[in-house]
């Protein structure tokens, strides 16, 4: 009885049910890899969901690529480097103040861990116009920077890093590892960096995500084309249809969108043993 | 390698803030007012005999090569070229800069309708100072008023959209719908083809500021005054009212496509004559011809219909290009546009990139005007279009607030397109929402 | 904003986090070293949170006009006007309405999801898992581009809906549908990511629970609710708080599909949309920083609210 339990027999009703899921899941998925294929006649004369007479994937490719001397090619270089020194910046930064606050007991560090949390229910509408103004007086709007600065603060990474830290590193190595006379900053690489590697992978999952989907900000912060992360290139695209000098370009922005969103899926799946331990570890415990 | 991350953020950091503490102590570079005396091209020649490099923000696709022919002219010039948007996005960013007191371009694309707003919160340069005035001549008077506000200059034309009727032949023929020539007209073409086909539509509006402004325009309503800081608004006057009776009948008998502009399914719409006709702006061959390939061939234009029979029109949309206060060379900028919008050779590009030039000299010209245009199946359609530039309505003023009346016109106006109701009433919540907040802007703002 | 962090320490307790132990993490004296590995971090949290947000008190005191210059000190009557603000209360509802239908359905949806398949009576339970978690990989803006191409009921995949059913129900973009469209885009993109956490705490559930219960007869909808529903608590008011926080930023969604539909999502359609009109379009730059934070006080009692209903049930 016990056996059945543990390996119980699968379900078909369950697997239908489920399966209405994944097709939920996966129609605009779908949507998005037909509409991609077409021409852009086909596009506006062809049913969304099946395909045009011309399979155009691969010259829409190359004309997303090609478009505008390549500067689309320019926005996955930008945002690459934004996720790599926003998101790469925010989990360390994360990383170690989490470790930080749950490892050592300093004046102020309830006040600083309710006042980083706090920073999680404040729109980023509210901060979006004051910060505008104050990075231009600092000379850092329409640079890489701009976007990179507030990328680097992440509560919700401090939060799991916290959590995880409290129990995953025991005192006693810390404390036998200052025994030894290892210096603070070394007992951070050696040791807690090591114990703390699932959760840190989750982080920089959550990071990463939050980077590369970033728009509002880059949004305001930016007037120069070469600096646009993809998000802003493509709405930026997308909203070139308009006015007086319009220039629709949908099948580009279908597959840009296309293009966009291959290589982060791709992350999750080659990496998805690692995040998926540190969430089940580090998120929420029982 | 983690510290040695570190670091770097950390020297990264100190970077900025140091770089922060430099630019708090420039401040802004705005000189203030400077007294509009009617200078001469002098400081415009030395500056562009100098060089140096300026900015420019525009959305038209034309800029690209009028930039790389300038450089060419000039080669001790190095002009940045800068999209950063289109229409709103653009405003926003303009706006942004100009409230943060730095990163404002040298030069930038204004829509007429938003000239009165940056001129008058002191963003632009009067080019009256570097004698520009002497162009006056140059351009169509419409586009000429549009650039000025009060007695300052603050932009050259680049382009102007005076309004005909284009509509799809086909559909036309295949009903059986003579072109009309009187809005009543109009209203009964309408009616016989959606009746005829209840897919198929005479005109599109779901409710467009750009749209119902040129309305008002061409029907004889002046709704908007200024006059220093005080502001009339009257949204009810006749030549409203007279709009409003012809298209609250379109709305309230559901012939018009509710489909809004610029997007997808509109230009679907267009390429497959479920929208059969638009009363717009000149420069809309440009449009139809890049982005509704659908529709090659069957689109013809004729002059707008009016309410008696007598012809006249008003400007739909329409560019100038702005010389801005920030700017520390603003004479080089000033020479830009110059170049950009009084020189044979960038107005030779513009043109040729399917641009409908503000400058009489091309509206004049035989060889602009009757140049069959291949899209419409070899119509000369400029005959018409240049006909209709001779016939813009005189007197129209925007509002010195514009871009936040357009901003809110959905939210009220828009209201009665949804409901379908009278857009009478739509209008008044407008007025109501633009008196108050003009009031709390600056101005002594009163409705009627 | 003190109120928003108990609402995330908070639950550490009651699910038996040891970093809220009761008697402190350290049984060591004060260790000021921990200042090394919090500093960098505060000091970037100063420039980018902190600064705007003082920044932001400091507007909302003051009243600029656009036109001829002109600021003026008005103490705090620009929250006086936010109270009587009809817009503002419109949006605030709307958002309100958002979030009391859309959050429990996401949720309960990601919680069957989770169940079903932590159950192991799935057929390739980790392709399922895998392909529901997908679209939070979708950036927003990609997603909301996608849905607004598929709403279009002239063109887009609801008219052909439409047509084959014959019918001209299916109008996505209308006033009456529009808050259920965008409803159905954040579905879409964060059932799969909510789905997760609650999984992930699933799978901590200790084996030897499982053993226990099927001995003494359980069957699976006891262990359900007898087991898992009580291990999900802590998952389930973390991930409740941090949708009724995206609810009330909502603001990616409408702002890209309002050219579709211009007169349905007015210029303050949602509190944070209204807050990003008023200073970009309308450049009331002061009353804009206000409104943003009525709302982040709003956003954070109301947060503090549900947490405090979670933590009392579990007590």
């Amino acid at each position: 009885m016990v056996a059945t339990f543990l390996r119980p027999r699968r379900s078909v009703l369950l697997t239908g049910v489920m399966s209405l899921y994944l097709l939920y899941t996966l129609i605009p998925l779908l949507w998005l890899v037909i509409n991609a294929s077409k021409t852009r006649e086909a596009l506006f004369s062809t049913p969304g969901l099946w395909f045009g007479d011309q399979f155009a994937l691969f010259a829409n490719i190359a004309e997303t690529l090609s478009y505008n001397d390549g500067i689309f090619l320019r926005w996955v270089g930008n945002t690459v480097l934004y996720v790599v020194l926003g998101a790469g910046g925010a989990t360390l930064l994360a990383t170690a103040a989490g470790y930080g606050l749950a490892k050592f007991r300093f004046t102020g560090r309830r006040a600083v861990f309710a006042v980083v949390l706090g920073a999680i229910a404040i729109p980023p509408s509210a901060l979006a116009v004051p910060t505008f103004l104050m990075f231009t007086e600092l000379g850092l709007t329409n640079t890489p920077w701009a976007v990179i600065i507030p990328s680097l603060i992440h509560p919700f990474g401090l939060y799991l890093i916290w959590v995880y830290a409290v129990d995953g590193i025991p005192d006693d190595l810390l404390e036998s590892a200052r025994i030894d006379g290892a210096g603070e900053i070394r007992i951070f690489r050696t040791v807690a960096l090591r114990l703390l590697a699932p959760g840190i992978a989750t982080v920089a999952l959550f990071t990463t995500v939050a980077t590369w989907n970033n728009y509002f900000l880059p949004l305001i912060m930016l007037s120069d084309q070469k600096l646009f992360p993809l998000t802003v290139g493509l709405s930026q695209w997308s909203a070139q249809a308009q006015g007086v000098n319009a220039r629709p370009i949908y099948d580009l922005v279908i597959t840009g969108s296309l293009l966009m969103i291959i290589p982060l899926i791709a992350a999750f799946l080659l990496l998805q043993r690692f995040w998926q331990s540190g969430l089940a570890a580090g998120s929420v415990k029982q | 390698m983690t510290t040695r991350r570190h670091g770097k953020v950390a020297v990264a950091l100190a970077a900025a803030l140091a770089l922060g503490i430099s630019g708090c102590s420039s401040g802004s570079s705005s000189d203030g007012s400077t007294p509009a005396a009617n200078g001469t091209q002098d400081a415009v020649d030395a500056a562009l005999q100098q060089g140096g490099e300026i900015t420019y923000w525009t959305w038209t696709p034309q800029a690209e090569e009028q930039v790389a022919a300038f450089q060419q002219e000039h080669p001790n010039v190095k002009v940045k070229l800068e999209n950063v948007g289109t229409g709103n996005d653009h405003y926003t960013k303009l706006q942004n800069v100009i409230k943060a007191g730095s990163g404002a371009p040298d030069v930038a694309q204004v829509e007429y309708k938003a000239m009165p707003q940056f001129a008058l919160t002191d963003a632009l340069v009067d080019l009256n100072q570097y004698g520009f005035g002497a162009f006056e001549k140059d351009y169509t008077a419409s586009t000429w008023a549009s650039s000025k506000v009060g007695d300052g200059l603050y932009g050259l034309p680049q382009d102007s959209g005076p309004m005909a009727l284009f509509y799809n032949k086909k559909v036309f023929d295949q009903y059986g719908i003579t072109v009309p020539k009187t809005w009543d007209e109009y209203l009964a073409a309408a009616r016989k083809l959606h009746a005829a086909d209840p897919t198929k539509y005479l005109a599109a509006d779901n409710g467009d500021s750009g749209f119902t402004t040129s309305m008002i325009w061409q029907a004889g309503g002046r709704p908007f005054n200024t006059e220093g800081k005080s502001v009339s608004i009257n949204l009810a006057d006749p030549g409203v009212k007279k709009w409003t009776a012809v298209w609250n009948q379109m709305l309230s008998e559901k012939l018009l496509a509710q489909i809004p502009p610029w997007n997808e399914e509109w230009y679907r719409a267009l390429g497959n004559g479920t929208i059969a006709s638009a009363p717009t702006g000149a420069w809309w061959p440009g449009v139809l011809a890049s982005s509704v390939a659908e529709g090659a061939g069957q689109w013809a234009v004729a002059p707008m219909p009016t309410y008696d029979g007598q012809p006249v029109t008003a400007e739909s949309g329409g560019s100038a290009q702005s010389v801005l206060k920030q700017s520390k060379n603003p004479a080089l900028g000033a020479a830009f546009v110059r170049w950009l919008n009084n020189s044979r050779s960038s107005i030779k590009i513009f043109l040729d990139t399917g641009g409908f030039p503000a400058t009489t000299a091309d509206l004049g010209s035989a060889e602009f005007r009757d140049k069959p245009s291949e899209y419409f199946a070899g119509q000369q359609i400029n005959q018409v279009l240049t006909a209709a530039a001779d016939q813009v309505a005189k007197g129209w003023t925007y509002l010195p607030y514009q871009l936040y009346a357009d901003s809110i016109y959905n939210d009220t106006v828009g209201k009665a397109y949804l409901a379908g109701t009278d857009i009478n009433s739509g209008l008044m919540d407008w007025q109501k929402a633009l008196v108050d907040y003009g009031n709390q802007q600056g101005f002594s703002v009163k409705a009627g | 904003m003190a109120s928003a962090a108990t609402v995330l320490s908070a639950p550490a307790p009651a699910s038996g986090m040891p970093g809220a132990r009761r008697p402190g993490t350290p049984r060591r004296h004060w260790d000021q070293r921990g200042w090394i590995f919090v500093a960098p971090f505060l000091l970037v949290f100063a420039l980018a949170f902190i600064a705007p947000i003082v920044y932001s008190i400091q507007l909302s005191l003051f009243r600029e006009q656009l036109f001829f210059g002109g600021t003026a000190f008005v103490g705090l009557d620009n929250y006086a006007v936010v109270f009587g603000d009809a817009k503002f209360w419109e949006a605030f509802g709307r958002v309100l309405r958002f979030l009391a239908v859309q959050v429990p359905i996401m949720l309960l949806l990601a919680l069957l999801a989770a169940l079903a398949i932590d159950s192991a009576r799935l057929h390739a339970a980790g392709m399922f898992r895998i392909v529901i978690f997908l679209p939070y990989a979708v950036p927003g803006v990609v997603a909301t581009l996608m849905w607004g191409f598929m709403y279009g009921d002239l063109f887009g995949l609801a008219a052909d809906l439409n047509k084959l059913f014959g019918t001209e129900v299916i109008q996505p973009l209308s006033d009456s549908w529009m808050l259920t469209s965008i409803a159905n885009i954040v579905t879409w993109e964060y059932i799969g990511y909510n789905m997760l956490i609650f999984y992930s705490a699933l799978r901590v559930v200790p084996h030897e629970r499982y053993e226990a219960a099927a001995i003494d007869g359980a069957g699976q909808f006891r262990i359900i609710h007898s087991i898992k529903l009580p291990a999900l608590r802590g998952a389930l008011v973390i991930a409740t708080i941090f949708s009724i926080i995206g609810s009330f930023q909502l603001f990616n969604e409408p702002n890209l599909l309002r050219p579709l539909a211009p007169n349905v999502i007015t210029s303050h359609y949602t509190p944070n949309v209204y807050a990003y009109n008023l200073s970009f379009e309308g450049q009331q730059y002061n009353y804009s920083a206000t409104v943003a934070i009525v709302m982040g006080v709003l956003t954070a009692v109301i947060a503090y609210l549900v947490q405090l209903r979670g933590a009392r049930r579990e007590a």
